[in-house]
């Protein structure tokens, strides 16, 4: 059933409780419960259409930008819920980061970009430093070391992308959702994020929505699956270790879907 | 089939050479006018350069070519002109950046529905009709509550009023800039937790900055180049002054001035519509010229 908790020790780091999202009259999501492990990456996985992107924007309410979008539910990180009436959607995007289908690094320097969470969250600290840290964790910082004041517009599509990791990283954030972030680059640009949210896994909560299930075999810890009812409304058909959910899935859609029998 | 592939061909070709000597007629219309102004606006102000050193012209600080003696110092008509169009650009420029600001980051889209045809219709007033309001509204009102010495003819309201005319302009260019910035880096920033208002100043404004600048330009353009207004509110008084409350002359009034006034062809007062009309022209141009090298410049490619 759409009822998907796992066993775990450390208290989840994001907990969806009965959310349903509406755009307009249509129901795009039924019912999610989940609760995503703190420091480990989980995948969502589904065919088109089935809300794994509108989900993971529930997440940090992006899904506030669109007029409309409804959501019931909640979602709590650290107990609280993030759509609370007293919750500033501008305090939880600096603690959950984000990072796109498109690299989408703004028309500004590499410096720039980086700087741009913290400059806007008032950062008083050593900015130099912190764009190398954050370069230097995006595996970046080797690549553009002697053109930070260079437009961000002269990387490569794989070097935009570990920027824009770089630029949600400048936050410290704890949680960093990504949207399909290997979806527009080449093999080679890929295996360096998929490496990088390896790197990265130990200190962040990573959510990652992914139509390539190799990916998600091969880089997630956790595994959501999601699908559509009757309605064409997304739900969570299964959740649970990567391996389990690759290997012995519980549900027949699960494993339709994973041996490309369906979706 | 070949052979009739290929006739059919030559059949739509005949009518394609049609449709492009038709196309290519309409583009040259403009074309030759641009051509011909110009190069009238050059030989008649040669002549008067002729009567007129170049020198004396662009430099003379008194523009009094109706008396005598007469001088032909155009300074004082470019002071007039900068006043006026600098004041309603001051007015103009925030005020459309703001207004666009709003429309394309703050507005609902049924608010944005009613409010662009109504800037729009502000565009296709009249601008006797601004003439007008400046002359018999705005200036009464400074003259009552802010301003009692100020004469009825002055810069002050004619620019003011000017100003709320180009709004349009601005506003409407600019907002079509922002409007071609991406949602993708609009996106961005939001994930990043900027409010909307650092989306719009930090990450939407910067990025459609050269389509500001050009909106920017093509509104003092038209301040300068607007003609109907000055002449009925700003005066008829050649003064070579920044003072907003005296009465001016632009350089376009003076044109109507002339124009209006019997003046026999072959004087210096008639070649003076030509050799002011040509410095007007080379004032726009180089500010054409000028804002293309700042989108140039400052040009953020997204």
């Amino acid at each position: 059933m759409a009822t998907a908790t796992t066993t775990l020790s450390a208290p989840p780091a994001l907990s969806v409780r009965g959310l349903n999202l509406y755009y307009g009259n249509f129901q795009a999501l039924t019912d999610v419960n989940l609760d995503i492990p703190p420091r480990r990456i989980t995948a969502f996985i589904g065919p088109s259409g089935c809300g794994k992107s509108s989900l993971l924007r529930c997440l940090n309410r992006m899904n506030d930008l669109i007029r409309s979008a409804r959501v019931e539910g909640e979602v709590l990180f650290h107990g609280d819920n993030v759509y609370s009436s007293t919750a500033a959607p501008t305090e939880i995007r600096f603690r959950i980061g984000m990072v796109f289908q498109k690299p989408n690094p703004f028309p500004k320097s590499i410096y720039e970009n980086v700087a741009f969470g913290p400059r806007i969250a008032g950062f008083r600290g050593d900015m130099d430093a912190l764009v190398e840290r954050c370069l230097r964790q995006a595996a970046l910082w080797d690549e553009v070391r002697g053109r930070l004041k260079h437009s961000a517009y002269q990387l490569s599509g794989g070097q935009q992308q570990r920027l824009c990791i770089a630029r949600a990283l400048a936050l410290d954030p704890e949680v960093i959702l990504m949207d399909e972030p290997c979806s527009s680059l080449d093999p080679i640009a890929t295996l360096a994020i998929e490496n990088l949210m390896r790197e990265l896994a130990p200190n962040y909560t990573i959510v990652l929505v992914t139509h390539n299930m190799q990916q998600a075999a091969r880089v997630s810890d956790y595994t959501a699956f999601l699908t559509v009812n009757e309605r064409r409304s997304g739900y969570v058909v299964e959740f649970g270790e990567t391996g389990e959910v690759f290997s012995t899935p519980r549900e027949r859609a699960t494993e339709d879907y994973i041996t490309g029998r369906f979706g | 089939m070949a052979t009739r592939l290929l006739s059919g061909n030559r059949a739509e070709r005949g009518g394609e050479m049609a449709i492009h000597a038709v196309l290519l007629g309409a583009s040259v219309i403009s074309i030759a006018t641009t051509v011909g102004i110009v190069f009238v606006l050059l030989s008649e102000s040669l002549r008067f350069f002729d009567l007129v050193s170049v020198w004396d012209f662009l430099t003379g600080t008194v523009w009094t070519p109706l008396f005598r003696p007469a001088h032909f110092g155009v300074l004082p008509l470019v002071a007039g002109t900068v006043l006026v169009a600098g004041i309603a650009i001051i007015v103009a420029a925030p005020v459309g950046l703001f207004t666009a600001i709003f429309l394309s980051e703050y507005a609902p889209d049924r608010f944005r529905r009613i409010v662009k045809p109504m800037l729009e219709i502000l565009a296709g007033v009249p601008t006797v009709v601004y003439g007008y309001f400046a002359l018999t509204f705005v200036t009464p009102l400074l003259q009552r509550w802010l301003l009692p010495d100020m004469i009825i003819f002055n810069a002050l309201s004619a620019g003011l009023v000017m100003g709320v005319m180009i709004i349009p302009i601005v506003s409407s260019l600019t907002e079509d800039a922002m409007l071609a910035v991406p949602r993708s880096l609009r996106e961005a920033a939001y994930a990043l937790g900027a409010t909307k208002f650092e989306v719009a100043t930090r990450v939407v404004t910067p990025a459609a900055l050269s389509g500001i600048v050009a909106a920017v330009i093509l509104g003092l353009s038209r301040a300068i180049g607007e003609t109907m207004l000055v002449t009925i509110a700003a005066g008829a008084t050649p003064r070579l002054t920044l003072n907003p409350t005296e009465s001016v002359q632009t350089m376009t009034a003076y044109i109507v001035q002339v124009s209006f006034g019997e003046t026999p062809q072959g004087t210096p007062v008639y070649y003076t519509i030509f050799s002011v009309g040509l410095l007007l022209f080379v004032m726009t141009l180089a500010m054409n010229i000028l804002g293309q090298w700042v989108v140039r410049r400052w040009r953020q490619a997204y």
